[in-house]
């Protein structure tokens, strides 16, 4: 088991450091990039290794530009929805709340006052049926948000309901996270033990490669969480390429070649606001990734070796205080992302510290980016860092120092042995508590925080999403369901999927019959814990 | 007279139900650790059933609840009751998170000591539970 040792005060008195700790120096020189060689370093864009990027030239810079957001029941959920598509909308997110997050319905214990808070209550299929009501998915983007842990039982829902509305699941695009690896570290939506978390979440990629769901992406790797739980840079994108690689062992394992992969995967990157090193980590993690791909799996593919980058502005770079200041945090760090190759990007609120974003906040957010695409002319060009000896020796030094904290995790056995030693949890620990130690110290800046603070009073804004009265309005619908549905049938599904479950089946199609015939989410989990248990995370 | 303290002031950090933010649990651990302070954290997905029991096997001054879903209400006055019912409510009860400014009354009123929302000072977490915690 990892102790966790007592962080001490940073000893780099380096006080031009980047955030990771690089030293950097005056001034940058050809002689900063010895043995530097434009086509094994860089190569075109859309090419091996993919430091410039996955777009063609012809496409320019371009990228998504997303928002997020959760709502309460799934009936206002299904009237947001048809709003935003009138509005143009083709992508839609659909955020769940903890409860369906963590596997209990709404009427468990653990649920009580979550029901419907930070995203929808979904117990059943006749819940997303509610969402999607009137709604003809085929041609849409969908993405369930906060599906980790269930991706199997989400991904039942979605093709039952392509089903319905007579549709081939080939034609919807499903952007599934399904990272549970990442919620053992930080963010905390976990339900089975690691190795269990593996297999249920290459269940899905295995059934969506199978079932040739070409449009869709079954699988995101987050970055994005760790660094929020307090990561460096560095370690996220070595714990993220450690996450990856643990779950496509467990996919080539089955026998599925990644040169013939049918769909593809995305990674997830938080933007932070020092300026340069975020550029080039986001060049340095493509590269790394491509590279080690290609030498673990000998994956010559380009859809799998050319990483889409889905990013996401800091919230843990805002700031309570001056929260208005938080608009050119998100600037700087949406330009880096930009830069740095961003295939889809969502710029924070600059209201999020203090409670759900407004609607002037929410606005600013996505001008921000327009701004960024249509006006301040960075995104005319592919790649247009290239070739400067700054970002190309920072580049060089993330993918060196993240490739040696990659290798550390690996001699370690890996992330699932990473998780159940808690290095992965103390690592990010020390991390977050040196970032606040140098906060504290001065030794790094925050405008407004520890440097030019003003009198003011901070307003928390009210943030319920739900009343109790909804909360127990769910519960009625789903003991009402629980009473009209074929029970019978309900628990000869589940015998099926524990059945399948201990024979180390695919369950995918096992849980598509449960979901059917309207079994709920927490009965699916529970079965499956009888098997596999159920994580109990460990304290420090 | 004044007693003196034998032994340092024990604080367990807590985060019930299904929120995962822990980064600022974490982080307030090791600090109160380095003011001197005996800090246990016993990981996520606490119920307020667990984190009474802890608190009182541990025989701790401080609870510590960290709730960023909006959801605080609801945890802190199920643990203030519980205490109470135990006969444990000398334990003194601090919240941190993202509190609204109108709950902060009610969850006053309900008996919490106090509420650290965002931008709050360690220093200032660490001035109230040396003075509140009684000698």
């Amino acid at each position: 088991m990892e102790k966790l040792e007592k962080p001490g005060i940073n000893k780099n008195e380096n006080k031009f450091a980047t955030r990771s700790g690089i030293p950097v120096k005056e001034v940058y020189h050809p002689s900063d990039l010895t043995d530097w060689d434009y086509a094994n370093k860089l190569g075109e864009p859309a090419q091996y290794p993919f430091t410039r990027g996955i777009n063609q030239p012809s496409e320019r810079t371009k990228w998504v530009i997303g928002q997020y957001f959760g709502f309460g029941t799934a009936k206002s959920t299904n009237e947001l929805l048809k709003y935003v598509l009138e509005q143009g909308a083709q992508n839609l997110v659909i955020a769940f709340d903890l409860p369906t997050q963590c596997g209990y319905d709404s009427d468990h214990p653990m649920a009580h006052g979550e029901v419907g808070k930070i995203g929808v209550a979904i117990d059943s299929l006749k819940d997303v049926e509610t969402i999607f009501d009137g709604i003809n998915i085929e041609g849409k983007t969908i993405s369930p948000g906060g599906n980790n842990a269930i991706s199997p039982i989400v991904l039942a829902m979605m093709l039952a309901l392509c089903e319905k509305q007579h549709i081939s699941p080939q034609k919807v695009k499903f952007v599934f996270q399904n990272d549970p690896l990442k919620e053992f570290i930080s963010r905390g939506a976990f339900i089975f033990p690691p190795k269990a978390a593996v297999k249920f979440a290459v269940d899905t990629v295995e059934y969506c490669h199978k079932q040739n769901l070409y449009l869709s992406a079954p699988q995101m790797y987050c970055g994005y969480h760790l660094r929020e739980g307090g990561a460096t840079i560095k370690q996220a994108m070595a714990f993220t390429l450690a996450n990856a690689v643990a779950f496509l062992d467990e996919l080539v394992s089955r026998g599925i070649n990644l040169n013939d992969f049918k769909c593809s995967f995305q990674v997830f990157l938080s933007g932070g606001v020092d300026f340069f090193e975020e550029i080039a980590a986001r060049r340095a993690f493509r590269r790394m990734w491509a590279k080690t791909l290609k030498e673990r799996y000998g994956c010559t593919n380009p859809r799998v070796l050319g990483i889409f980058l889905m990013e996401y502005t800091m919230g843990s770079n805002l700031t309570a205080q001056q929260p208005l200041n938080n608009v050119v945090r998100c600037t700087i760090a949406a330009m880096a992302a930009v830069l740095g190759g961003a295939n889809g990007l969502i710029v924070s609120s600059y209201d999020e510290a203090l409670g759900l974003p407004s609607q002037e906040a929410l606005r600013v957010a996505v001008r921000t980016q327009q701004i960024i695409g249509e006006e301040s002319g960075i995104a005319s060009t592919v790649d247009p860092m290239a070739g400067s000896y700054y970002v190309e020796a920072l580049t060089d030094e993330l993918e060196k120092g993240a490739t040696e904290i990659f290798q550390k995790v690996q001699d370690k056995g890996g992330s699932i042995e990473a998780i159940k030693s808690r290095y992965y949890m103390n690592e990010i620990t020390k991390s977050a508590y040196q970032t606040f130690r140098d906060i504290e110290s001065g030794r790094r800046t925050v405008i407004g925080v520890n440097k030019y603070q003003v009198k003011e009073e901070k307003v928390v804004k009210p943030m319920k999403l739900t009343s109790q009265k909804e909360e127990e309005e769910q519960i009625q619908r789903l003991q009402e369901l629980r009473r009209q549905r074929d029970n019978t049938q309900v628990q000869k599904c589940l015998a099926q999927v524990k059945e399948s479950a201990l024979k180390g089946e695919n369950l995918v199609e096992p849980i598509l019959a449960a979901v059917k015939a309207y079994a709920t989410i927490g009965e699916i989990c529970n079965v499956l814990s009888e098997i596999w248990g159920r994580y109990e995370q460990p304290g420090i | 007279m004044t007693m003196t303290r034998t032994r340092p002031i024990k604080v367990l950090m807590s985060k019930p139900g299904l929120d995962g933010h822990d980064r600022g649990v974490k982080v307030l651990t090791l600090a109160l650790r380095d003011a001197g302070f005996e800090v246990i954290y016993t990981g996520l997905r606490q119920t307020p059933e667990s984190i009474v029991k802890t608190a009182i096997e541990e025989d701790v001054d401080v609870i510590g609840i960290s709730c960023l879903t909006g959801n605080h209400q609801i945890l802190s006055s199920e643990i203030i009751n519980l205490l109470a019912d135990k006969g444990a409510n000398d334990i003194i009860v601090i919240l941190g998170g993202i509190i609204p400014e109108e709950d902060i009354p009610i969850l006053k009123k309900a008996g919490v000591k106090a509420v650290f929302g965002p931008g709050s000072q360690m220093a200032d977490i660490i001035k109230f539970i040396r003075e509140n915690v009684r000698n």
